[in-house]
């Protein structure tokens, strides 16, 4: 691979091609808002971002450290309460994408940020939990998933579900009631996977240039399906490159204290 | 009406041993202050409640104050894991940890309904997850009209909800903006509030996005300059980036983390 740039930098560009400019993103923190905010400053000016804390349309020059730095009240169109933003904004379906990481990340799409190891009540790591993401999971139209490719994180069955994504494969989720799509597309530091029409199953579909299937696999804890058509992405351009380097080297701002 | 008191006064009055406490604010306005005057005050037994049990959980947790967590997210926000959290939930450290976890949308609509003197709310939510299986308070209920299945949370009614605000007047009415989260609805729905303020003026402005509590919907206002260090008070401060990056190395290891607590909030006293 290149040296030219890192895994992790063509994720985060790979994940930012697929958000469509006009479109209302609901962004996660970390991988998810640093992506949706290159995708804002290069190819999709009109992408409204929102995240959980209210802020609907913020336009932040710096990524946020959290999903409540004052940089994005401050540049938002409107700032609601949080059970406004769940409730009014994405419960309805009134969301088009929903953006989300996670600890691990099964065959059929499920999420877990909850516990993994040993068991509920005993895990061997407990994580976060579920923060707006089943929600963010279930309602918005369609959802993307950014997640670092390991046979640790890419597992068979995940240990938690927190966020349902196509269950136990095809009709699940229909079954459930779910109104969005679930996950669309899942996006890896070495290519995209995509569920497979028929059963859900997550299948790899695009390689990143200098990426192999037999990496891809090797990082796969289930034996992984290769698309027919596979395709190879295209590396990032210099000024996709320039932008994720500025937004990064900028990220949370530094400590001051401003006047009344 | 809102009697304004010293902090040291207001936890003293408010928060007893057991109760179910509701410390509120969404990354914005922390009520850091208030939690290190629990901590001060030595509280035992407390089942905390919040939907980002960040930082100042971590320190109540670690402090052995509390005795069960109501919660939807427990990390340090951007940085990673909270690891006097974990080591409850993990290993009993200091004490065991009882947990009754959500999701987000779920707390925020059982504030709603304890606001509203309802005893539960509705939504679409958790529906697919392993949330249901571990949290008993989370039910299936059928809609009357359609007959579609939805979520049924229980109302959230603490015994009392603290928050930190920008400015109250001398008559206790207290306003906040920017970013307000679920705090309304956590002082609405509990028995007993505090707010800790960062100023006390004669007059309220208007501020774009306020959201006022009146003062006879407040137990006590309480002055609290810089109470929601390390969040921020839109207005007054940003958020202390750096700290929270700091706390992760602070808090891994349990000595460095009681150090730092005995350094910085036991033996700190704040003016009363």
């Amino acid at each position: 691979m290149s040296a030219e740039w890192s895994a992790d930098e063509m994720m985060t560009v790979a994940a930012a091609r697929q958000l469509r400019d006009g479109t209302a993103c609901f962004v996660g923190i970390g991988l998810p808002s640093t992506a949706a905010n290159l995708a804002r400053a290069t190819h999709a000016p009109r992408l409204v971002l929102i995240y959980e804390s209210g802020c609907l349309g913020a336009k932040p020059d710096r990524l946020p450290l959290s999903i409540g730095d004052g940089i994005l009240a401050d540049t938002a169109d409107a700032v609601v309460s949080v059970p406004e933003v769940f409730n009014y904004w994405l419960q309805p379906g009134n969301i088009d994408v929903g953006f989300l990481g996670g600890a691990q990340l099964d065959r059929y799409g499920n999420i877990n940020t909850t516990a993994i190891g040993g068991d509920y009540g005993d895990p061997k790591v407990r994580l976060p939990g579920a923060g707006g993401a089943p929600e963010i999971a279930a309602s918005c139209r369609e959802v993307i998933v950014i997640m670092r490719q390991s046979p640790r994180s890419f597992v068979e069955r995940v240990d938690f579900v927190t966020s349902f994504g196509y269950g136990t494969g095809s009709g699940d989720r229909e079954r459930l009631g779910l109104r969005g799509a679930g996950p669309q597309v899942v996006i890896t530091d070495l290519g995209v996977l995509r569920p497979d029409p028929a059963t859900q199953e997550l299948v790899l579909t695009e390689l990143h240039p200098g990426a192999t299937v037999e990496q891809a696999s090797a990082a796969t804890g289930w034996p992984l399906r290769v698309a027919d058509d596979l395709r190879t992405g295209e590396p990032p351009t210099g000024s996709e490159l320039s932008v994720l380097r500025a937004l990064k080297a900028a990220t949370g701002g530094s400590r001051s204290v401003a006047g009344a | 009406m809102a009697e304004i008191v010293s902090l040291a006064e207001g936890v003293a009055e408010l928060v007893n041993d057991g109760d179910t406490v509701a410390l509120e604010g969404f990354t914005h306005l922390i009520p850091f202050a208030a939690g290190h005057e629990i901590v001060r005050q030595r509280r035992r037994d407390l089942e905390l409640v919040r939907m980002t049990p960040d930082v100042i959980y971590d320190q109540l947790i670690g402090m052995g104050c509390a005795r069960r967590l109501v919660f939807s997210w427990g990390g340090n926000p951007g940085v990673g894991s909270l690891h006097r959290f974990r080591d409850a939930v993990e290993r009993g450290w200091p004490a065991p940890l009882e947990i009754e976890e959500h999701s987000h949308a779920g707390m925020a609509n059982r504030y709603v309904a304890g606001a509203s003197g309802l005893p539960f709310a509705v939504l679409r939510g958790y529906t697919g997850t392993d949330l249901p299986r571990h949290t008993d308070t989370i039910k299936p209920i059928t809609c009357p009209f359609t007959g579609e299945v939805l979520t049924a949370v229980p109302a959230l009614n603490p015994d009392v909800a603290i928050v930190h605000a920008q400015r109250a007047d001398r008559a206790g009415n207290v306003q906040m903006w920017g970013i307000t989260g679920v705090q309304k609805e956590a002082v609405l729905a509990a028995r007993r509030s505090l707010v800790t303020v960062e100023e006390i003026v004669d007059t309220l402005e208007p501020m774009p996005t306020q959201v006022v509590l009146p003062t006879w919907a407040v137990s006590a206002v309480a002055l609290a300059p810089g109470g929601s260090h390390p969040s921020y008070a839109q207005g007054y401060s940003v958020r202390d980036n750096d700290f929270y990056q700091a706390w992760d190395a602070i808090s891994r290891d349990r000595d460095s983390f009681t150090a730092w607590m005995h350094k910085h909030v036991l033996d700190a006293r704040r003016n009363a």
